[in-house]
């Protein structure tokens, strides 16, 4: 069973009025249960707005979204998803324990429980000695890595970000790409990742679906032939060049731009 | 040593040294100022500095270890903290129903948008009103009216005008605050399906904290000022309000009895103002230091 399933899903924003947005025309896409999928494209090609959609924080202006074989809506009152954006967005007033707790406060699960999962996730992204330091103690990589473990405290079948790592230096960045492999490995979560960058989506993917404005659509979606674990030397292998340049010409293709692919880095 | 404490060294010297500098320029006015007072272009600006309007410093602070009266023993230190310390209580009632009607509209508009629209006109009308108008009104409760079978005490009028003045600064400085959450944490709430309430107790009201507590801090000067003032209308017996008042009618016999209610009246604020202080401290102990 797929995970996500969107069918011409169109959402347009201010209809009628002069400054109308076609921000998405005619969306399908299908995730299977432990796909990693990228959404990749230029500012304004909607892969924020399809992510906000999955996610129900918005409603679409006409077309179908199933996630884990339910709405969107019911989905995201039975938090059957996770989210992580691209500012961390811990609470300062909480301990990294406490942030991780909130998603479980929230559905109601008593104090040994939360406690319990809480320092499981903290062993999973590598943070067990931060447990009682607050938010703005931790540099942005380990704050990005205590959102993450929130995303992930309910065990959500699903895991959605959009950039979590583009406020991240280059390295760290790295770092935490391979953290989220591996964290997604043992978990067997499904992901939606929103990025800008095309050497991130194709590290990161099993497929990368590369998008264009104006109206916002897809215009491709590359395969990515990685097999099997993906460590340091994946990104020196010519089979991660190849699906490089296949995502680098399907932006161009899309066109939508002069200077195509503008705003999607090759870093 | 702990920054905290150094800070409280810090703040403590700071406040010493303003209170020296304060008497050095009141006795330096008085060295320099003319005898009656002084005229500039036909305006009578220049207040007198002789002995009856601007008693030395020295004179003050030894009329404290004297009686109140010539008839009493008791030292006049004694009554001034005595009243001092009843307008405090009387003030902090009022803080604590201004704090809690402030903070009661502040979430309510925060959750009807009809609400504020409605709502904060009047309150901002509400604080032109002139103390003094309302002050025999509220007083005049005294007595007459019962509160589930309690009779409705003399002094809860004079908190109830200190919390008029009290409560519009903590809900508009509320109000302020609870918008003020981040919209990414606004969406993530959203995203776990959290109801209203769980938004307002674990994101809106710590958001708003920053925002709350100076408007907290105006809240108790202000009840202060509401209290002494419904105290002096009224006449109510006990407060330093009323000690202020009759100690004035003696100022020309006794220019620095007056002197000593009123300081005991700011002391009466500073206490106040230290509470919220502390409040503040503990509240905001584990946020980031640039929101200190």
């Amino acid at each position: 069973m797929s995970t996500v399933s969107v069918s011409h899903l169109n959402k347009i924003f201010n209809t009628g009025k002069t400054n109308q947005v076609d921000a998405l025309v005619d969306v399908s896409l299908t995730i299977e249960k432990g796909e990693f999928v990228s959404l990749i494209g230029p500012s304004g090609c909607g892969k924020s707005t399809l992510l906000r959609l999955i996610a129900n924080l918005l409603e679409p202006t006409s077309g179908d979204i199933v996630v884990a074989g339910k709405s969107a809506k019911q989905s995201r009152l039975d938090q059957d998803y996770g989210m992580a954006f691209q500012q961390a967005g811990l609470f300062d007033w909480r301990t990294v324990t406490k942030n991780i707790e909130l998603p479980l406060e929230l559905k109601g699960w008593d104090k040994a429980k939360r406690e319990a999962r809480s320092r499981e996730m903290l062993e999973l992204v590598k943070l067990p000695e931060f447990a009682d330091h607050f938010p703005w103690q931790l540099s942005g990589g380990m704050q990005q890595r205590v959102a993450i473990a929130r995303a992930l405290a309910a065990h959500p079948p699903l895991l959605l970000m959009d950039e979590p790592f583009g406020a991240l230096d280059e390295m760290t960045r790295e770092h935490m790409q391979a953290e989220l492999l591996s964290i997604c490995a043992k978990t067997g979560t499904t992901v939606v990742f929103v990025t800008h960058s095309i050497p991130e989506a194709v590290y990161l993917s099993n497929r990368v679906v590369v998008m264009s404005p104006r109206p916002g659509r897809i215009t491709k979606i590359v395969d990515v032939k990685l097999d099997g674990h993906r460590n340091e030397t994946t990104r020196e292998r010519p089979e991660f060049f190849a699906a490089i340049t296949a995502v680098r010409e399907a932006l161009r293709a899309g066109g939508g731009h002069a200077h195509t692919g503008a705003g999607v880095e090759d870093r | 040593m702990n920054p905290l404490v150094q800070r409280v060294i810090r703040r403590s010297a700071m406040f010493v040294a303003a209170l020296v500098f304060i008497a050095a320029l009141w006795e330096f006015y008085k060295v320099i100022g003319p005898e009656d007072g002084g005229a500039l272009f036909g305006v009578n600006i220049f207040p007198r500095a002789n002995s009856r309007a601007m008693p030395h410093v020295w004179d003050m602070l030894s009329r404290y270890g004297r009686p109140e009266l010539r008839s009493s023993e008791r030292k006049i230190w004694r009554v001034v903290l005595a009243g001092a310390w009843f307008s405090f209580r009387l003030s902090l009632v009022g803080f604590a129903i201004g704090a809690t009607v402030g903070v009661a509209l502040a979430t309510l508009m925060a959750r009807f948008k009809v609400v504020e629209r409605g709502l904060l006109p009047y309150l901002v009308v509400s604080q032109t009103v002139p103390l003094i108008a309302l002050a025999p009104l509220v007083v005049s409760w005294g007595g007459k009216l019962e509160v589930f079978g309690y009779e409705w005490p003399r002094w809860l009028s004079a908190s109830v005008l200190g919390a008029f003045l009290a409560f519009f600064p903590v809900a508009v400085g509320t109000l302020r605050g609870l918008s003020s959450a981040n919209p990414a944490s606004l969406e993530l709430m959203d995203s776990y399906a959290a109801s209203w309430t769980q938004t307002l107790f674990r994101l809106r009201f710590p958001a708003a904290v920053p925002f709350m507590v100076p408007a907290l801090k105006l809240a108790a000067s202000s009840s202060v000022i509401g209290v002494v003032v419904a105290e002096i209308s009224t006449g109510l017996k006990g407060g330093i309000g009323r000690l202020i008042i009759e100690y004035a009618r003696e100022a020309t016999g006794d220019p620095a009895k007056v002197f000593t209610a009123v300081f005991g009246a700011a002391l009466l604020g500073l206490a106040m103002a230290g509470l919220v202080a502390a409040f503040d401290l503990y509240v905001m102990r584990h946020r980031p230091k640039e929101a200190l």
